[in-house]
Parts: structure tokens; C-alpha cells; sequence
């Protein structure tokens, strides 16, 4: 889980897309005024931005908080500054990943079932990825979802199969290209 | 007849099935085009952006590259693709460095993008370019009195792209009314339904989907009339029964996407308003508009 030598982890953040204005942050809270789930959170979205500043990059990222984001929007539309938290959030749930932390969460599994389910068939196969998700984190999980998933199935919403398209050669085309040099 | 590029999103081939029979039903009346991109794929959607955000741009500018080729505004009806194609598209054009990687990611595949596509969600297109008088013009069967609590939910009217308001919005409301029904206060018609949460973190989207269903009851709501988005959709029927059963409560509160909505108003069948699909089942409020003879004088050849 190495930092860089020469780079922060307030650095590192900002590189990312949409993460440039962090600096700007005023601290007032409206964001974990206005956060849908922000009772979940260990440290609530405004303690998140301080604690990228602050770098304390291994208390925030082996936590739950910003994994329980939603993605409303309702910090980024009310932030009176325009910080988009929403987008730094996701931000550093792409370096938890990417940097192996272990959250005590199963969302980051959804993330990366959710994700291979595009790679490998150009668009998501709902019920494939939901299956794997199950598979590696709690089958027996699985059982209580079984009558919603019959219900979807007799209302002929849960296709069985995956629908493949050929732009997934394209995306893989894609995501080897950008995959060099990642952040910016 | 107006012609738009059309994006139906993944979940629309799957659990939002209903609400796509439905748009397809209404677009003729309408008198609109909805072309369906070939061969799109996946915008990423939140997930992949948690993973990489400039490969989930990269995958998302294919669609916009596809697009601009058609020349028409890019249409979707799921707010989660509508913000990440927005966002994407804003990105590209403020953000150099990153444009920069992802025009060569596409030249690898023989597309090029050069920003000029408008994305929109379908329910502005239905509010804009139909409005609430040119449905007023078109209904053949008046949902005269039903009260609805109508839903927009997050991603559509948040981050804010000039659609609606984004705390108390009410563009649904008024298609509803134009149609004959009757909108309630509905103080929560903006909150999130949890929807992204609703596999890995169940209790926390139960207890987001619970909310609102009581809000709209409390508030004497006899049905909800939702946004297009497929995951508000799903969220609110499909897991109606799973919160009943971890509340203790017996909602038993009909979910009509709009485009439902409007299909039944025109005068097309259950089939085509695709009201079969819903799992919370909508027919017995409706019977009373299914069965009425629709009004001659305006009714559209049957579908």
C-alpha cells in the first residue's frame, strides 16, 4: 500500500477526474448534512475530505466510509463551492481497490463483479453478476434473495442467459489503451 | 415526427423490461422516433467509475462517438446512464489531458468524438418536446382522480443539468395531471431509493425504499408514478414485497413509470402499456380506466 514517495495522498486525489477542486473545500458540512447515508459511515463525507488532506490515507481507506455512497448527488448539487464530493468519493474507492485495502464491506465485490460482467459481455448481465457476487461473498445470502428473483423471473425480467454484443472487443480495445499511466 | 438516438441502457433488457415495452408502445402516438444505437454497450455506470473513472469514460465516450455519427440528441431513459453520459460529456471538454487519452483509445477503434452531442433523458423529452398540453391533446382515457405520488428520484434531476428542480421537482407531476390524475404532496419525491446498494448492502437500501413507500402512503397516495429510470422502477416494485416483509408493513402500492402511465391514458392495452411486468400489480386500481369505453373522437388506431 505504498505511497509514492514524492506524492501526497491529497496529490493523488486530486489527479483524478472531476477531484481537482479538494483544496477548495471550506469544511461546512453540507455535505454530511445532506447525505442519504451518511449514518453508516465511520467518518462521514466532510471528515473524508479532511482526512485526504490531513493524509491519513490508511485510517480512511481500511474504513467503511465511502463505500456506502449511493450516488445521489445531493452533496455535489448543494456543495457551495462545486467540490463535487460524489466524484471524490469514487475517486478513492478506485485507489482502495487498486491499492488491495480490505473495507468491511461486500460492496467492493460488487464493484469488481459488476465490472468483469462488462468486459466480458459489452453490457451488464444482471443475473450472472448478481450469481458471482453471491458465490464469492455469501451463497447463503443467495436463498433469501431466491422469491424476489422468482418473482422477477415469472414477470419475464431476469433473462438467464447474457446478451453479448460485439462492441465488447471495443472496450477492451479501450481499456487497454487507457490502462497506461492510470489517474492521468 | 421527431427522431432521436436512442440508449436503453443494460437493466432495460432485463428488470426494466416493463418500462421499455412501454416506450416503445407510446413513441408513435407521440408522434417520436426513437432510433436505438447499434451495438451500444455498458456506460459503466457508478461501479465502474468506483474502479477507474478514466476507463469507465473511455467505455462511455464510445456511446457519445456513436451518436454524434447520427447527428440526432441522444436519448436515454435510465438516470444513472444519463449521468454518467453527461458527466463523461462534460469532462471531455474540460478535462485536456484526459480527452486527449481517450481520442487515442477511440482512433483504435475507428471513432472520434468531438463533444457536439446533447444528452437527455426521456423524461424531459417527454416534458419538452411533448409537454403536458400535447399529452393533454392526446388522452383518450382520463385517469380522472387517481392520486399519485410521482417519483423522480436522484440522478435525474441531480448532478443538475437544467432538468427540473433538483430538490423539489415537479415535471412528473404535471404530465400526471395532464392525463387526469391527481399528484399528492410528496415530500421525498427526489430521495434516493438505494438502488445501487440493494445487493451489497441490503438493509441500507430496504430501509431507503421503505421510506418512500410509507412517505407516498402517508402522504394518500394510491399509486406511485415513477420516473423511466429502471432501477427506481425495480427498487420500488420489486422490492415492495422484500420490505414488507422486513418492516411488517402490507404496502400494497401499484409503481407505473410514466411512460406507463401514459400509455393507459392514450388508450393502448395492458399489453402494450406493459403493466404485466409489474410485479406489484397495478390492474385492479386501473380496472376502472381499462374498462372505460375509450373517447372516440380521439382515439388512436389500436396497437
Amino acid at each position: 500500500m505504498g505511497d509514492n514517495a514524492q506524492t501526497t495522498f491529497l496529490d493523488e486525489v486530486a489527479a483524478l477526474p472531476a477531484c481537482d477542486k479538494i483544496n477548495q473545500c471550506i469544511q461546512c458540512g453540507v455535505c454530511s448534512g445532506s447525505c442519504t447515508t451518511a449514518m453508516h459511515w465511520e467518518y462521514p463525507p466532510r471528515k473524508v475530505i479532511a482526512m485526504v488532506r490531513s493524509g491519513l490515507k490508511d485510517e480512511l481507506l481500511k474504513s467503511n466510509s465511502i463505500w456506502f455512497c449511493v450516488s445521489c448527488y445531493l452533496c455535489t448539487t448543494r456543495c457551495p463551492l462545486d467540490i463535487k464530493p460524489a466524484s471524490i468519493v469514487h475517486g478513492l474507492e478506485s485507489i482502495a481497490l487498486k491499492e488491495g485495502y480490505k473495507p468491511p464491506t461486500t460492496t467492493t465485490t460488487m464493484y469488481r463483479t459488476f465490472s468483469e460482467s462488462i468486459v466480458n459481455n459489452g453490457r451488464i448481465y444482471e443475473f450472472g453478476f448478481m450469481f458471482k457476487y453471491y458465490l464469492q461473498t455469501n451463497p447463503l445470502a443467495a436463498l433469501k434473495m431466491l422469491p424476489t428473483a422468482l418473482k422477477l423471473l415469472v414477470h419475464r425480467r431476469l433473462p438467464l442467459t447474457p446478451k453479448r454484443v460485439k462492441g465488447k472487443a471495443d472496450l477492451r480495445i479501450i481499456i487497454d489503451k487507457l490502462s497506461a499511466g492510470v489517474g492521468k | 415526427m421527431r427522431y432521436y438516438a436512442y440508449y436503453p441502457g443494460c437493466s432495460m433488457e432485463a428488470t426494466g423490461l416493463p418500462v421499455e415495452k412501454s416506450i416503445k408502445a407510446i413513441a408513435k402516438p407521440l408522434d417520436l422516433e426513437f432510433i436505438e444505437l447499434e451495438d451500444w454497450t455498458c456506460c459503466g455506470s457508478s461501479p465502474f467509475a468506483g474502479v477507474d473513472k478514466s476507463k469507465a469514460i473511455g467505455i462511455t465516450a464510445r456511446t457519445l462517438a456513436q451518436a454524434e455519427k447520427t447527428g440526432l440528441d441522444l436519448v436515454t431513459p435510465c438516470s444513472s446512464c444519463y449521468t454518467i453520459l453527461q458527466e463523461a460529456n462534460d469532462l471531455l471538454k474540460e478535462d485536456h489531458k484526459l480527452a486527449e487519452r481517450v481520442r487515442e483509445a477511440l482512433s483504435a477503434i475507428g471513432l472520434s468524438y468531438n463533444g457536439t452531442v446533447k444528452v437527455r433523458h426521456i423524461v424531459e423529452v417527454l416534458f419538452n418536446d411533448v409537454g403536458p398540453a400535447g399529452l393533454a391533446a392526446k388522452v383518450v382515457r382520463p385517469l380522472t382522480g387517481l392520486k399519485a405520488a410521482c417519483y423522480a428520484g436522484c440522478q435525474q434531476v441531480r448532478p443538475s443539468y437544467g432538468f427540473d428542480d433538483s430538490e423539489y421537482p415537479d415535471w412528473l407531476d404535471q404530465m400526471a395531471q395532464s392525463l387526469g390524475a391527481e399528484p399528492v404532496n410528496f415530500p421525498l419525491k427526489a430521495r434516493c431509493c438505494g438502488s445501487s446498494l440493494v445487493i451489497s448492502e441490503s438493509d441500507v437500501a430496504l430501509d431507503l425504499i421503505h421510506r418512500l413507500l410509507q412517505n407516498a402512503q402517508d402522504n394518500g397516495a394510491q399509486c406511485i408514478v415513477s420516473t423511466t429510470c429502471p432501477l427506481c422502477f425495480t427498487a420500488l416494485d420489486v422490492y415492495q414485497p422484500v420490505v414488507n416483509g422486513m418492516f411488517k408493513k402490507k404496502f400494497n402500492l401499484p409503481v407505473l413509470a410514466i411512460t406507463q402511465m401514459i400509455a393507459i391514458a392514450l388508450g393502448l392495452d395492458i399489453k402494450a402499456s406493459a403493466l404485466d411486468g409489474n410485479v406489484v400489480s397495478p390492474q385492479k386500481l386501473l380496472k376502472p380506466f381499462l374498462t372505460s369505453k375509450p373517447q372516440a373522437d380521439k382515439a388512436e388506431t389500436p396497437a
